[in-house]
């Protein structure tokens, strides 16, 4: 009882540890990956010891340490109490949502069998759904608080956006739920790992290549990153609906779109991209199609996994940050054309054919 | 004293305060967002009761949709300055709070308590999954569910049709 409490814990802060670290880096690779695409330099002034290590000493220590001693600063006029509630209301739901998803397959330890999730209840995905739409409470009540024009029209904005692409969200994700046939994120994972046709893996995005563009659009659009960055569009709003905040608070906001933008990369990889499988690697080694195998000691395979996860979270947050700083910003109209007119029916007709499909294919 | 009753009481503590907050906030805002806490803590009840499907459609749905059209109504059509307190409203409370505190303390008489046996009732394997939820739904309530739909689609109808633009 209290081995398996301990083991729980274990992976709630392991969990917690690696999307607050992923967030960071998020923002380092933001800071310095924006100024190489800008042909700039980027922040390098802030050094220890002479160590400025490409803005990694800047962005990680010197803007933490600045961001958390600066004055904080209520709007006269704001709510005092739901001001300081809305960072925490936003922060939440991108740091709960990682609870679902599987880091790994499973790490036997003597008798023991430890399934790399922290949690494994039986409604995987939609858990992840219910905290996504809890999301937008941190930017209305963020907007509302403020007292500001600006903040409110941003934080109303953002709630339109979020709350349109949920809906494509979520109708995406059902072609995956019903090819893979369950519900479950571990078991959607375990289920990539059948190889068509002798060779191919069955990834998600191998299945389903609309959905996963369909899937990817939505997810940007509501980690509210550019280009459906229209809650904080910097050169409209001033900064949107955290306008108002500075020191610590706007830190809060500003590690929940990251960590955002970490979990919508995470559930990505899932859904879509094998999760934490590496082609052909199953529990004992690898096994080639040509017929080949290189077994594999269990912590090297699962060591393997957990670093192919990782890589692929890597991969689309970069991809997210590239993206960013290419495309220019969408027009609110254009944003909720977007969100209902495009990707809804695209993701009706996906279903449709997905389901045509499956009974014609019999499986 | 089982961690499960522990854990019970803890969260009905925590639900009671948050529904007092909702009546007694000046703020209409506060009194929304400790809603919002409330059907929260309510989905968490469900997960202790093995019903984690309606734990998380309670969030999604109740908490995550709904108190959102509610927050916009207060933020968006707020009447600005708080009401103050009529006499009346404070009998006619009080009188209905009496009722039905006495129809609550008559659930609780000896012969109803015997009633029901044990801690729970017996429920089957899987109970409370999206499986049985779904067979059930699909195959016993398919015509509740049918109709429930269409009326949710005449709802959309009309709000487009009210909302639109004169062109």
């Amino acid at each position: 009882m209290i081995i398996e409490l301990s083991i729980i814990v274990a992976k709630v802060v392991l969990v917690l540890f690696m999307v607050l670290n992923l967030a960071g880096i998020m923002g380092w690779f933001e800071r310095k990956g924006s100024a190489l695409i800008q042909n700039r330099i980027g922040a390098n002034r802030a050094s220890v010891f002479g160590f400025a290590g490409l803005g990694l000493v800047n962005t990680l220590l010197a803007d933490p340490i600045k961001f958390l001693t600066k004055e904080d600063f209520i709007p006269p006029g704001g709510d005092k109490a739901l001001h300081t509630l809305a960072p925490c209301l936003a922060l939440f739901p991108a740091l709960v949502t990682f609870a679902v998803i599987p880091f790994g397959d499973v790490l036997i330890i003597g008798q023991r069998v430890i399934n790399l999730q922290v949690a494994n209840i039986n409604v995987g995905i939609l858990y992840i759904f219910a905290f996504a739409s809890l999301g937008v409470y941190g930017i209305v009540i963020g907007a509302w608080a403020s007292n500001n024009k600006f903040s409110l029209l941003g934080g109303v904005r953002g709630a339109a956006q979020m709350i349109s692409y949920e809906i494509a969200m979520g109708l995406s994700v059902i072609g995956i739920l019903m090819i893979y046939e369950t519900l479950e994120l571990q078991a959607i994972v375990r289920g990539q790992g059948a190889l068509l046709w002798g060779w191919l893996p069955a990834w998600g995005v191998v299945l389903q290549p609309i959905a996963f563009f369909l899937f990817f659009t939505a997810a940007v659009a509501e980690a509210k990153r550019i280009p459906f960055d229209l809650p904080e569009a910097e050169s409209e709003l001033a900064a949107g609906f955290h306008t108002e905040y500075s020191g610590g608070k706007f830190l809060m906001f500003f590690i929940a779109e990251f960590a955002e933008m970490v979990t919508a990369a995470a559930l990505i990889t899932t859904l879509f991209f094998g999760g934490w499988q590496v082609p052909y690697l199953i529990s004992d080694g690898f096994h080639f199609p040509g017929g080949g195998t290189l077994l594999l000691p269990h912590l090297a395979v699962v060591f393997l996994q957990v670093g192919a996860f990782t890589f692929k979270v890597f991969f689309f947050a970069w991809l997210f940050i590239l993206l960013r700083w290419t495309l220019p910003r969408f027009r609110y109209d254009q944003v909720m054309r977007l969100g209902w007119k495009m990707l809804l029916p695209l993701a009706f007709v996906n279903l449709m054919v997905t389901a045509v499909v499956i009974v014609a294919l019999g499986t | 004293m089982s961690v499960e009753l522990i854990i019970f009481f803890f969260l009905s503590a925590l639900l009671i305060t948050c529904s007092l907050l909702v009546i007694f906030q000046r703020n209409a805002i506060h009194s929304a967002l400790a809603l919002v806490a409330a059907l929260f803590i309510v989905a968490i009840l469900f997960l202790t009761l093995n019903a984690p499907m309606l734990a998380v459609l309670q969030i999604l749905v109740y908490a995550g949709a709904i108190m959102v059209i509610f927050l916009f109504v207060i933020m968006l059509l707020s009447p600005g300055t708080p009401e103050r307190g009529r006499p009346l409203w404070w009998g006619f409370g009080s009188l209905a709070a009496a009722l039905l505190a006495l129809e609550f303390f008559a659930f609780f008489l000896p012969s109803q308590v015997t009633k029901g046996q044990g801690m729970g009732a017996q429920v089957a394997e899987g109970f409370g999954s999206p499986k049985m939820l779904a067979e059930s739904l699909f195959t016993d309530f398919v015509l509740p569910f049918e109709i429930a739909s269409i009326l949710l689609l005449v709802a959309i109808i009309g709000t487009v049709v009210l909302a639109k633009r004169e062109f």
